[in-house]
């Protein structure tokens, strides 16, 4: 009797858990799922009234919104990619070679290096924000992707995550027998070293990607040419734009393009992604 | 091998570790420490637009920091900051040791829990400024929520969200919230599981509750990656930007209830007012600095205790 009742109890928790799980689920997906549903529909069945369902307007929205010569969308997509893609390679590579630099040599100043490392990795960007504008000022990279791409070379906390791949996963055996093999110090970081990486290089390649394509607050302070302007510049233009004289469906739809792609690929990934977000954090 | 040999051996070596820093060191300097002195630097000088002519800059001293806290609204862009970012944070945390705590417990053996984390974290991913975007549509007076409302018959009037000082901030933490949860609710369930699971077996055979297993082991060992969290949370949190810039359109409304620290740097530096910008620049540096001192001393105890 008293098993059945306990029995009973666990089922009702169970129960309680399940529809507190789903209630943060639908919390996260309904406000896509509107962008989805409005991205879909006319201006006119917008400001009409709610629906649930799709519209028929997907295609036109999405040709209006590639053809709207003011707000370049498509533009600002491939500006987008470009800087994203350069700085997930010059991060990654240089994080590694930052990371493997403290994993495999003994220097003097090891471990001072590391520490300035974990130091600077929580400093905020924006302090230097005002300097760093004005400097590019004065280097004319104001308007290139150059202030962009190339501080991605130092990334702290990408190489604190190599830096703790290695501890679990590169034993130096494999650098002393390349170096008895005769291999140069730099090739055997390209050709050996790297590839064993390969895990850790997908799963910050997705973070550096992600964050750099939501990045606003730098781009803000760099890109003023329409055609330079990568996504997040125009999401802030539309923000700033009359929003009485604006067609609802094409709106939704640009936001679409700047959500549904990073939501695509993490739905690909997904399992990837989720294991990464523990791996470069304190274990407790 | 004689132990001479050895050593020249790693000596000879040891050069390619600063060689490898060096790209590191070098970009380093030129584009965050050489710009941050800088920084630092003009906050001395007195250097605005004022119409098309430019004042300055002019040596002042600590006038832009004296400036800061006596005439400008300093403190309540901070207090602002804060209560969005304690707003999101409570829920958040909150959420999270629930949600990570049921996910490990082998006694509940949840379904789907895969799903659930995927579906949680997601938000994460999401471009912050287009996600506040599309809470600027979705909450605008006639937007589809404020339609919903009234279909349902919860409201009679549609409300006005953006316009009240609390819909705005609520708002932000809101969205905050769901974009954190699931990160954290990972980050604790990593801690959790590094736990001993003895220690539950033990609790378990003593016929201890859910709750007491929570309350007297799982609370206490998890009390360093929970201060480890907030912490950098609360560094995440006076960096918060871009959400209410878009949702304000910068502004920080209504009457700049929602105007964050770095929203006002934004607005000095676009306004080209250098010297108050470099002040608040060092203002928010010392404030992260010492967090980051905090989370900097988490870190290499953790190491060092493995």
């Amino acid at each position: 009797m008293k098993k059945e009742t306990s029995r009973l109890s666990i089922t009702l928790n169970k129960t309680v858990r399940y529809v507190v799980l789903i209630f943060f689920t639908v919390l996260c997906l309904f406000p896509f799922y509107l962008l989805f549903i409005n991205a879909t529909r006319a201006h006119v069945d917008i400001q009409r009234g709610f629906s649930v369902l799709p519209g028929k307007h997907f295609v036109i929205n999405s040709l209006n919104v590639l053809n709207n010569e003011t707000i370049l969308i498509l533009r600002g997509m491939i500006n987008s990619v470009i800087v994203s893609s350069l700085t997930v390679v010059l991060s990654i590579y240089f994080s590694v070679m930052t990371a493997y630099a403290i994993h495999a040599y003994d220097f003097r100043l090891k471990k001072a290096a590391f520490n300035f490392i974990l130091l600077v990795m929580t400093i905020p960007t924006q302090v230097s924000a005002l300097g760093f504008v004005k400097m590019i000022t004065a280097m004319n990279m104001k308007d290139t992707f150059l202030p962009l791409i190339i501080p991605a070379i130092v990334a702290p906390s990408c190489v604190f995550f190599m830096k703790q791949y290695m501890e679990s996963s590169l034993p130096l055996e494999i650098v002393e027998a390349a170096r008895i093999d005769g291999s140069g110090e730099f090739s055997t970081f390209n050709r050996i070293i790297l590839p064993i990486m390969k895990p850790a290089l997908a799963v910050q390649a997705i973070f550096g990607f992600v964050s750099s394509w939501n990045n606003y607050f730098t781009p803000s302070l760099v890109l003023t040419k329409a055609e330079m302007k990568t996504l997040p510049l125009w999401i802030a233009y539309l923000r700033s734009a009359d929003f009485t004289k604006f067609d609802m469906g094409q709106l939704y739809m640009m936001i679409a393009f700047s959500i549904f792609p990073v939501v695509i690929v993490y739905l690909v990934l997904s399992k990837f992604i989720v294991q990464g977000v523990t791996l470069g954090s304190v274990k407790g | 091998m004689s132990a001479s040999q050895k050593k020249k051996k790693t000596v000879s070596y040891n050069k390619w570790g600063y060689i490898f820093l060096l790209p590191f060191f070098l970009i380093y300097c030129v584009f965050s420490l050489v710009p941050m002195l800088s920084t630092f630097y003009y906050s001395f000088f007195e250097n605005y637009m004022s119409g098309l002519n430019t004042i300055g800059p002019n040596f002042v001293g600590f006038d832009n920091f004296i400036k800061l806290f006596t005439e400008a609204d300093l403190l309540k862009y901070l207090e602002n900051t804060v209560i969005m970012w304690l707003l999101g944070f409570i829920p958040q945390i909150a959420v999270s040791l629930m949600l990570a705590a049921w996910f490990t417990n082998n006694r509940l053996k949840l379904k789907a829990s895969g799903f659930f984390k995927t579906v949680i974290y997601m938000p994460n991913l999401i471009m912050a400024s287009a996600f506040s975007m599309l809470f600027f549509a979705l909450f605008s007076n006639n937007g589809p929520i404020n339609m919903l409302l009234m279909d349902a018959g919860v409201i009679e009037e549609p409300i006005h969200y953006m316009s009240s000082t609390w819909g705005a901030r609520g708002l932000i933490a809101l969205m905050n919230f769901l974009m954190w949860f699931g990160n954290t609710t990972i980050l604790l369930m990593a801690g959790m599981m590094g736990i001993d699971p003895s220690l539950f077996e033990a609790a378990e055979v003593d016929g201890a509750t859910s709750s007491q297993v929570f309350r007297t082991i799982t609370m206490p060992l998890l009390k360093p990656i929970l201060a480890y969290v907030m912490v950098t949370s609360l560094i995440g949190g006076l960096q918060m930007f871009d959400l209410p810039q878009i949702l304000t359109n910068g502004k920080g409304g209504p009457d700049r209830t929602t105007m964050t620290l770095i929203m006002y740097l934004n607005n000095h530096l676009f306004s080209k007012n250098y010297g108050m910008a470099g002040a608040l620049s060092v203002i928010i540096f010392i404030v992260t600095g010492a967090l980051s001192v905090l989370v900097f001393k988490m870190l290499t105890s953790q190491r060092e205790e493995r």
